[in-house]
């Protein structure tokens, strides 16, 4: 499927190319070449090893954990495993780089080519795109510079130095805003699957340097710019938007794009020089001497692939296997806490589509209006599995289903308990019902003439006030029936 | 594979603007004296790493260790760190447990 996103330019259409490199921060308890901490929020420079800070004679040893992490991802995205792979320094002085040198891998990643699949349309299972990753490889994070707390110096913290970050590039291969937003939105929810990244784009666990050029639709690549560590979801797509606006503007005024580093300012949304390609780093990466090649064995390789869990896309068709429309499917799979809770009310014996519909539109509504998430929800899957049951055996009716649910949130008590001690429970008992549904149309003569002479829509009438005169527990099914036989 | 075996095999030489660069990398502060008397030492090395170009390589392997080696993995454990007062000991200036250096904002 081809996107048909265009800048639309004084001189004509121009089509947007897009690539990611995506930095996802392992989850590890330790870091990836020393034995320090990573936990979020410590006291700064309290996980910090003489590896960490470089003090001389430290040697790196790699955590088998981050490896394994990273392995776990490339299979997820469908990728080349590569059993050799190799580590190499990249060279810089900055402050928050005590060794003077980042150990990343360049020449010979640990992941080769891979592949996430997008929808382009969430409700349209067909408008599938994939998009190709080229690679994966495992680098270490820097430390954290704060430069607001006083006038005349920068204040370093070294707790984040060291930490793996997986650095995951796709190919140039998105072509709008949108496309790109689903891309990241998907590769985030495979990471949180695999449990390797913890996809926490607030504090930093993930972030994306966007590369954008332009070009006329289907003609040549134009230069590219690169946005630095841009934060979220929404920010990657204002940068392609902004960033292809400007370079088609700059193009069409007789100007020239420039291979150059850019950064995002989010409060006035604009992107800015960073550095010029003559002020590039010369970064000097050579193999880093204090490391062996990694080499993986088959033994490894197929622990990392047993230890894969149902990944979103396989989870999606088992859904809709079971009547689960695609929509719902894809909403339920999005996040994996929804996912896994929604497996928990399957096992707990809740019929699929039926709990689909009451998770999308009941349990939704309720988590949003009570500003929770599903990770706090008030109701268990098995109470909620109760509450399904309840429906599905006739005891409440849709509506009584909303009540019970309703004081479910409001007591956590059972929906059984709940039915029993008010009496909630629907009535089936026709006597009762042709007795109160006798009182209506006594009441209503007029209308009964009305209905009887071709007003059809008042049929609803009838439904409502007998369902109100029953104080909402008559089986509205039953109640239909009756009315039916008494009217005709 | 070919892993990491340079692609060129021209003879290199530098010259006083690219010693300048690389002392700008390395940001040592070097006088055009200095810049001048170190030319011919870096060619000298450069030149002489550049006789194992001499030998024909084609089809080796690169060797990574004279002895039959491995990369050792370390286990998932916290067992390092929680030394702030010794990480921060050389620092010049340190500043609420932070290292303090001067104003650094690209």
């Amino acid at each position: 499927m081809v996107s048909d996103y265009r800048i639309k330019g004084a001189t004509g259409d121009w089509e947007v190319v897009v690539g990611l490199e995506v930095h996802a921060q392992v989850v590890s308890d330790a870091k990836l070449f020393s034995g320090a901490a990573t936990a979020f929020g410590a006291e700064p420079n309290t996980q910090v090893s003489l590896v960490d800070a470089a003090m001389p004679g430290m040697l790196p040893v790699p955590n088998c954990e981050c490896i394994r992490q990273a392995v776990r991802t490339g299979m997820a995205l469908d990728a080349v495993i590569n059993r050799w792979s190799r580590f190499d320094r990249k060279n810089y002085f900055y402050a928050d780089l005590p060794q003077g040198y980042q150990i990343s891998q360049l020449y010979h990643p640990l992941v080769g080519p891979g592949e996430v699949e997008i929808l382009l349309d969430e409700k349209d299972e067909n408008s599938v795109k994939q998009i190709g990753i080229e690679r994966i490889h495992v680098e270490q994070d820097a430390g954290k510079l704060m430069h607001d707390q006083h006038p005349t110096m920068s204040y370093v913290d070294l707790n984040r130095s060291g930490v793996a970050l997986m650095e995951i590039v796709s190919r140039p291969d998105m072509s709008s805003p949108a496309e790109a937003g689903a891309y990241l939105r998907k590769l985030r929810a495979i990471l949180r699957y695999v449990g390797s990244c913890d996809g926490n784009m607030e504090e930093g666990s993930m972030r994306a340097d966007v590369n954008v050029s332009v070009r006329r639709p289907g003609g040549e690549l134009g230069t590219r710019t690169e946005t630095k560590n841009v934060n979220s979801v929404r920010f990657v797509m204002a940068v392609i938007e902004h960033e292809a606006r400007r370079q088609v503007d700059l193009i069409e005024e007789g100007g020239e794009v420039a291979q150059e580093t850019r950064l995002y300012d989010p409060d006035k949304n604009v992107t800015r020089t960073l550095r010029s390609k003559e002020d590039a780093h010369d970064y000097r990466y050579f193999p880093d001497p204090d490391l062996l090649p990694l080499e993986l064995d088959e033994a490894f390789i197929e622990e990392c692939r047993a230890s894969l869990p149902e990944l979103p896309d396989d989870k999606r068709k088992r859904f809709e296997g079971l009547g689960i429309t695609p929509y719902n499917a894809s909403v339920l799979t999005a996040e994996v806490e929804t996912a896994r809770w929604f497996d928990a009310l399957l096992d707990a014996g809740a019929e699929a589509r039926q709990a689909a519909n009451w998770v999308v539109a009941e349990l939704f509504g309720a988590l949003n209006r009570l500003g929770k998430t599903i990770v706090d929800a008030p109701v268990s899957p098995q109470q909620a599995a109760e509450l399904l049951g309840l429906v599905a055996d006739g005891t409440l009716s849709g509506s009584l289903a909303k009540q019970v649910f309703e004081i479910m949130l409001d007591t956590g008590d059972d929906a059984g308990k709940i039915v029993d001690e008010r009496g909630l429970k629907q009535t089936s008992d026709t006597g009762e019902i042709d007795a109160k549904i006798d009182e209506i149309l006594a009441a209503n003569a007029d209308k009964v003439e009305q209905y009887k002479a071709g007003k059809e829509a008042l049929f609803g009438f009838f439904v409502g006030q007998t369902m109100k005169a029953m104080a909402g527990k008559a089986n509205p099914q039953m109640v239909n029936e009756r009315l039916r036989a008494k009217l005709n | 594979m070919a892993r990491g075996r340079p692609a060129s095999r021209a003879t290199m030489s530098v010259n006083a603007e690219q010693v300048r660069h690389v002392a700008k990398l390395a940001r040592i502060a070097m006088s055009d004296a200095e810049v001048e008397a170190m030319v011919p030492e870096f060619n000298n090395i450069l030149h002489w790493v550049e006789q194992l170009a001499e030998v024909d390589t084609d089809g080796v392997e690169p060797l990574t260790a004279v002895i039959e080696n491995h990369l050792r993995l370390r286990d998932d454990v916290v067992d390092d760190g929680n030394c702030r007062d010794d990480i921060l000991k050389n620092a010049p200036d340190a500043q609420h447990g932070f290292f303090a250096v001067p104003k650094v904002i690209e």
